[in-house]
């Protein structure tokens, strides 16, 4: 029973760990059709403001919760005012561009901060004791975040005119400008927000994986699979993706081990997109967000 | 023999490449040092040191009046953790460069890459990393450690320290599934238990699935062969799970990507391993090479660890080879090299064994404390015994193989 909650609790973690790393890029790809190739780095430079804001006395929750988000989000917007709107509807060109953009980051930040970096933040929040197994408290509370960070971006979506005409303007921007709102500027918003969640993805994720230069990389493919798998509608896509991707990741990995994990994972995704090649929400949930 | 399409390719290619190199080399008589090494991508934790500590041997020899009159010319290439990106450079130091002597590998998946092309182009090829033994290969010097002279020291240490269950986990490419087998028999030799062994591919980074079943096993001791960069999330969800209080750690790579500083002390306080070198071995020798190291890569220099002191070693055993042979011709340098060579590091004396192309080394098992190696226990002048029982270049010089390629079996250790 111990095993039971304690496996539980860890694909939960599996589930949450696949939203959050793939929220924001669902955000840009999803609703502006921009392949962000960048978003990897987008989690990385999330990360390391988490470790120099720290190193310089800041409160680590702080660091996290307000810090990445704000200064990822501010480099998105001005990524997006000197790069981005130039390609929009040229997908081809978003995808060089921000490839680009990813390998300018990591050369970056690898010249300021070296190759690997020596500042360390351990993950807050103590141990979790289920019976003869222990889990990482801080794993609780990514999953929490995790769902917090689901509902809020619904709530923007669904309930504020900010999202009202950011869901107008990706449906029909020529209709939107007519009616006189500034695309332009929603276009920005829309992407600085994708960029402020995917920072705090990369901030939140610090504490447990590390910050390298290089660390984008790892989260990239699962981030485009988990958003393609999806389909459409950014939030019931990445959701309905992750609990079926993390899902077959932690029982697979948990029964025999973390390559046939990662195997199952992507053979899930590859017989999904055969059947459904528009994503879940192609097929389900169309009308969801 | 044929001409098939594909060989008629590869020839002209070759050949190809080979052209502009008539008059490629710069200055006639520079003696041409080339370096491949990641210094991105996920491996560049390892890399980027072993770059820094190459461009210093260099920068000293150069310094100290260079190898027979003659200037080193050093090239460096960066193959960016890309297999692929090394057969090119591998190629382009042999054919397009011809490199006196090339220094290149941190994986032993990189090696096995580019070790036939420097035998196909006759050029000289230094290995400095250390890994899981078995290469017998009359033109490639392995300079790290293996198995035998480390891995053979922890197991016997850690499972009298802390019991006989151990569980393995290791990255998933040559080096981690052999590296495995060799725990497995020594831990066998030592009469404990290995209960279990897991592989992870490179770019893992969720570990909570691996740390629940090992809370399942309830091993006495964990045994670490995990590398690169991600696998560094293993040791700092582990102790977030807080199971490094109760189960500790022992392993045969943690350090030599300066992972020590990489996670904090609480993290890593406890931590095994055995190594060729540490930065923290008491000697005046290391003691200078240290300072010499930090000033001359200035600010933000990296931790130096095995592969990075061994790079220098590596080069510094070629240069004294150069200079015993009074001319950097691969033929002369390699019997220099055999003639029982030795070279006086940081390290201690490194020491080449003409049998295998392996080195003599010593041995040092540390443990970790806020975020710096104690050295517990030294062994002097170590062979290494597992090439050994493979390999015999003296009786049969004209060999170019990787004898562990298909695991153990081939040195008669049945798992």
């Amino acid at each position: 029973m111990d095993l039971v909650i304690a496996l539980g609790l860890q694909i939960l973690y599996g589930i949450a760990n696949l939203a959050l790393i793939s929220l924001g890029l669902a955000i840009i790809f999803g609703m502006m059709r921009v392949i962000n190739l960048a978003h990897g780095e987008f989690l990385m430079l999330g990360g390391y403001t988490v470790v120099v804001a720290t190193n310089a006395g800041v409160n680590i929750w702080i660091a996290m919760l307000v810090l990445a988000p704000l200064v990822v989000g501010v480099i998105g917007v001005i990524v997006e005012r000197l790069l981005i709107r130039w390609l929009y509807g040229r997908m081809v060109d978003t995808l060089l561009a921000t490839w680009g953009l990813s390998l300018l980051f990591i050369g970056l930040v690898t010249t300021i901060f070296g190759a690997s970096t020596a500042t360390t933040i351990s993950p807050p929040l103590g141990v979790i004791e289920i019976g003869q197994y222990s889990s990482s408290g801080y794993e609780l509370f990514l999953i929490l975040v995790t769902v917090a960070l689901l509902l809020a971006v619904w709530a923007t979506l669904k309930l504020t005119k900010l999202g009202l005409v950011a869901r107008g303007t990706m449906q029909n921007a020529e209709m939107a400008s007519a009616l006189g709102v500034s695309t332009n500027q929603t276009y920005m918003i829309t992407f600085g927000l994708g960029a402020a969640v995917s920072g705090l993805a990369g901030g939140l994720l610090a504490p447990i994986t590390g910050v390298l230069p290089t660390i984008g990389a790892i989260y990239i493919a699962k981030a485009f699979i988990t958003v393609i798998s999806g389909g459409m509608a950014i939030l019931a896509g990445t959701t309905s993706a992750s609990i079926l991707l993390g899902g077959v990741n932690g029982i697979t990995a948990f029964l025999t081990g973390p390559t046939m994990g990662e195997v199952a994972l992507l053979l899930v995704a590859i017989i999904l997109l055969r059947l459904m090649p528009r994503g879940i929400t192609g097929t389900w949930f169309r009308k969801s967000l | 023999m044929a001409t098939t399409r594909r060989r008629f390719l590869a020839g002209s290619s070759a050949l190809a490449l080979a052209a502009p190199a008539l008059t490629g080399r710069a200055l006639a008589d520079d003696i041409s040092f080339v370096s491949i090494l990641d210094q991105s991508g996920g491996l560049d934790i390892y890399g980027k040191p072993m770059v820094d500590a190459t461009r210093m041997a260099i920068d000293e020899i150069n310094k100290a009046g260079g190898l027979n009159g003659s200037m080193v010319d050093l090239k460096i290439y960066d193959p960016q953790s890309t297999i692929q990106f090394y057969t090119q450079f591998a190629t382009q130091a042999a054919a397009g460069d011809r490199a006196n002597v090339v220094h290149a590998g941190i994986t032993s998946a990189s090696r096995e890459a580019i070790r036939p092309t420097f035998s196909r182009f006759q050029t000289l090829y230094f290995y400095n990393t250390l890994y899981e033994g078995g290469v017998c290969d009359m033109n490639n010097f392995c300079t790290g450690s293996t198995p035998a002279q480390t891995v053979e020291k922890l197991v016997p240490y850690t499972m009298n320290k802390w019991g006989k269950k151990v569980y393995i986990i290791a990255a998933d490419y040559n080096y981690g599934q052999i590296t495995a087998q060799w725990v497995q028999k020594y831990v066998r030799d030592n009469g404990g238990e290995p209960v279990a062994t897991e592989f992870f591919p490179l770019d893992v980074t969720n570990f909570g699935p691996t740390i629940k079943k090992i809370q399942q096993a309830k091993p006495d001791m964990v045994m670490s062969a995990l590398v690169g960069g991600a696998h560094v999330s293993f040791y700092r969800q582990y102790a977030a799970a807080g199971m490094n209080k109760s189960i500790p750690i022992a392993s045969t790579t943690f350090g030599v990507g300066n992972e020590h500083k990489l996670i904090s002390a609480e993290e890593g306080d406890g931590m095994i391993c055995a190594y060729s070198y540490f930065e923290e071995i008491d000697s005046p020798a290391n003691t200078d090479f240290v300072a010499r190291f930090k000033a001359f890569v200035g600010d933000g220099a990296p931790g130096l660890n095995e592969l990075a002191a061994r790079s220098y070693e590596g080069a510094m055993l070629w240069a004294e080879a150069v200079k015993a042979a009074g001319t950097a011709d691969r033929m002369p340098v390699i019997e220099a090299l055999r003639s029982g060579l030795s070279y006086a590091g940081p390290s201690g004396p490194v020491t080449i064994e003409p049998k295998t192309n392996h080195a003599l080394q010593n041995v040092y098992l540390a443990e970790l404390k806020d975020q710096s190696f104690n050295i517990l226990e030294t062994y002097e002048s170590q062979p290494p015994t597992d090439t050994l029982l493979v390999c015999d270049l003296v009786a049969d010089p004209k060999q170019s193989t990787f004898k562990f390629e298909n695991g153990l079996e081939a040195a008669g250790i049945k798992l």
